[in-house]
């Protein structure tokens, strides 16, 4: 715990290299962005990576035997390297995706294939079948939900979850009578998108493999926000995004272990993933070209493993104390204005770093527009948790996220915006 | 901020016609998918002309207001005009401030021309007049504007539909 937030000079540093923070917006005012839980900004390191890809290397890698072609290829593997050191994996264990999402599906189908008897891998525990159960939670974002249902949908499998406390952290009351010989899949997410709340991921992992259960994490919100080491967290999957991570959109991670990827049939089909084609049948390339069909996204694996090093650079365990000393300043300014509820822990154990709450008498989405007049983005709605808000009894929250560029500065600015809230609607608070 | 006009927010406090009422003929609900606010809307139809539309809304006050708006502008009127009032607020919402509004049409809809100028808001506008159109359909009323109308053929393609809006779900 000795890692320290950015200095001012530093985060002047950092804030230098992601242009976009220098726009202003609303009639001149500088852009306060908060919503990197969405999406985040990309540092030059980034876009020069993705240039340099296309000005120097730009070939269909994996394919073809010219110069261009292996250069290309070597570096989309270097990123694998990059990408896998960043996370504590082997390059082996790294399937590039299009986003997260789809390294969700990619699961649910494998599931899916399994059990229609899909090629690709044999593996017994990827047959879903009626009697069988996935185990989900409340607070999933919906690619972590939907899929799931799908999945339970086509197979016979029964969709279960577990619930969510009403301070927002997962109920495990009754964990064991959710998660039993019938569960083939436990699907959860490492940081909740909305809650902040980070869950015990090792002790559920250890909980589901007990009763030979798959655990599938979905760490979009913690790999680009607190160090992840993947043997540390025991997991047999996990999916996260480029684009929240300074990295460009359209690339994402499935991460998985490597007897499990060999033993999971494949999902999307065709060119580069194959090792043999008749026209009768097909056999599959190994791991983890089996699950990259098509001509891979080589320039965006680029920029990815740049912001990899961009923020190993910053170094993870400073990211995630910056981040929490400015969650820390949101949580005490909220917390002197009792018209403010925060959704979500408001203690910074085991947390995030987004943070959402409700205005008394105000949408969020009318607070939402008050704030984007004043040039600060932040993201109103369900945030893709339609299921977690109603379990709260909200229909919608306002959530401030962070990442390594925001200042103290900036949350300042957000509090004296939230003040002049109530008034543009005719409220009047207490102070 | 010139989009929070006064009339819009005395709309979003009290809200004209709230509740739903007997007799209707049909009954929709709507949602935003973007951020969760419904609405379920009934209509009664009656000898040509809206005899009442009742509603239970949940949302920003942008949605809340237009519905109470919706309920002023149509309630009491022929069914052909208040197919004319749902396409003029409807173009006027999605002209992206090019369309301000008329006044003898819209009534006190004309406070919501700001909201065109926010592209994320005008689902929130239309969320009650979306539905409205759609309830009559489930009433049996033809709202196929006539060929003279200075209506495009998106418009109506779009009613009906429940989610009624040209953008994608961003979740």
């Amino acid at each position: 715990m000795s890692a320290l937030p950015f200095t001012p000079a530093e985060s002047a540093r950092i804030r230098a290299d992601f242009a976009i923070l220098t726009r202003t917006v609303r009639g001149g005012r500088p852009l306060v962005y908060l919503d990197s839980g969405a999406t985040s900004h990309k540092p030059r390191q980034v876009l020069d990576a993705e240039r340099h890809f296309y000005e120097h290397l730009n070939a269909a890698v994996h394919r073809g035997s010219h110069l261009l072609s292996e250069e290309g290829t070597d570096a989309y593997e270097a990123a694998r390297h990059t990408v896998a050191q960043f996370i504590g994996s082997r390059d082996e264990e790294i399937v590039f995706t299009r986003n997260a999402t789809e390294a969700i599906n990619l699961v649910a189908y494998a599931f899916s294939n399994g059990a229609a008897g899909g090629g690709g891998g044999a593996g017994e525990r990827f047959r879903l079948g009626p009697g069988d159960e996935v185990l989900i939670t409340e607070m999933e974002h919906h690619a972590n939900l939907v899929p799931w249902q799908e999945v339970c949908r086509r197979t016979g499998a029964t969709l279960r979850w577990v619930p969510v406390t009403a301070e927002g952290r997962l109920d495990l009351t009754h964990l064991d009578e959710l998660l039993t010989e019938r569960t083939k899949v436990f699907a959860f997410t490492h940081a909740s998108n909305v809650l902040g709340t980070v869950n015990p991921v090792r002790d559920l992992a250890d909980r589901a493999h007990a009763v030979g259960a798959l655990v599938v994490l979905d760490a979009c919100q913690s790999v680009p926000h607190l160090p992840v080491d993947v043997t540390e967290l025991g997991v047999d999957l996990l999916a996260f995004s480029g684009h929240k991570m300074l990295g460009p959109l359209g690339v994402g991670v499935l991460w998985g272990r490597s007897e499990i990827l060999d033993e999971m049939p494949v999902f999307l089909t065709g060119g580069s993933m194959i090792e043999t084609v008749t026209m009768q049948e097909s056999t599959y390339a190994p791991v983890p070209q089996k699950f990259e069909a098509g001509v891979p996204v080589a320039a965006q694996a680029v920029g990815l493993a740049a912001a990899c090093d961009y923020l190993t650079a910053l170094g993870m365990d400073r990211v995630h104390a910056h981040e929490l000393m400015l969650v820390r300043r949101l949580l005490d300014g909220l917390a002197t204005r009792p018209w403010i509820r925060v959704i979500g822990p408001t203690d910074l154990h085991d947390r995030g770093s987004v943070v959402a709450f409700v205005a008394d008498g105000v949408h969020p989405h009318d607070v939402g527009q008050v704030l984007d007049d004043q040039g600060i983005a932040v993201r109103v709605g369900h945030h893709c948790a339609w299921p977690l808000h109603r379990a709260l009894g909200v229909t919608a929250t306002t959530r401030a996220s962070f990442a390594a560029y925001n200042t103290a500065a900036e949350v300042d600015v957000l509090l004296a915006a939230l003040d002049s809230v109530p008034a543009v609607f005719g409220l009047e608070v207490a102070s | 901020m010139d989009l929070y006009q006064q009339l819009i927010l005395d709309h979003a406090k009290e809200r004209h016609g709230s509740g739903l009422r007997e007799p209707f003929e049909a009954q929709v609900h709507h949602v935003n998918p973007t951020c969760g606010d419904e609405v379920t809307l009934r209509v009664h139809v009656a000898d040509g002309v809206v005899q009442d539309v009742s509603y239970d809304a949940q949302g920003c006050s942008i949605s809340v207001a237009s519905t109470s708006v919706l309920h002023d502008e149509v309630t009491g009127y022929p069914v052909e005009q208040a197919l004319q009032t749902y396409e003029a607020m409807r173009a006027m919402l999605t002209s992206r401030g090019r369309d301000s509004g008329d006044e003898e049409v819209i009534g006190d809809g004309v406070a919501f021309s700001g909201v065109a100028k926010y592209p994320a808001r005008v689902k929130c506008a239309l969320l009650g007049w979306s539905a409205f159109a759609d309830a009559l359909v489930h009433a049996g009323v033809d709202i196929t504007p006539p060929a003279v109308a200075v209506t495009t053929p998106v418009g109506v393609s779009a009613v009906g539909s429940l989610h009624p809006t040209d953008d994608k779900d961003p979740s």
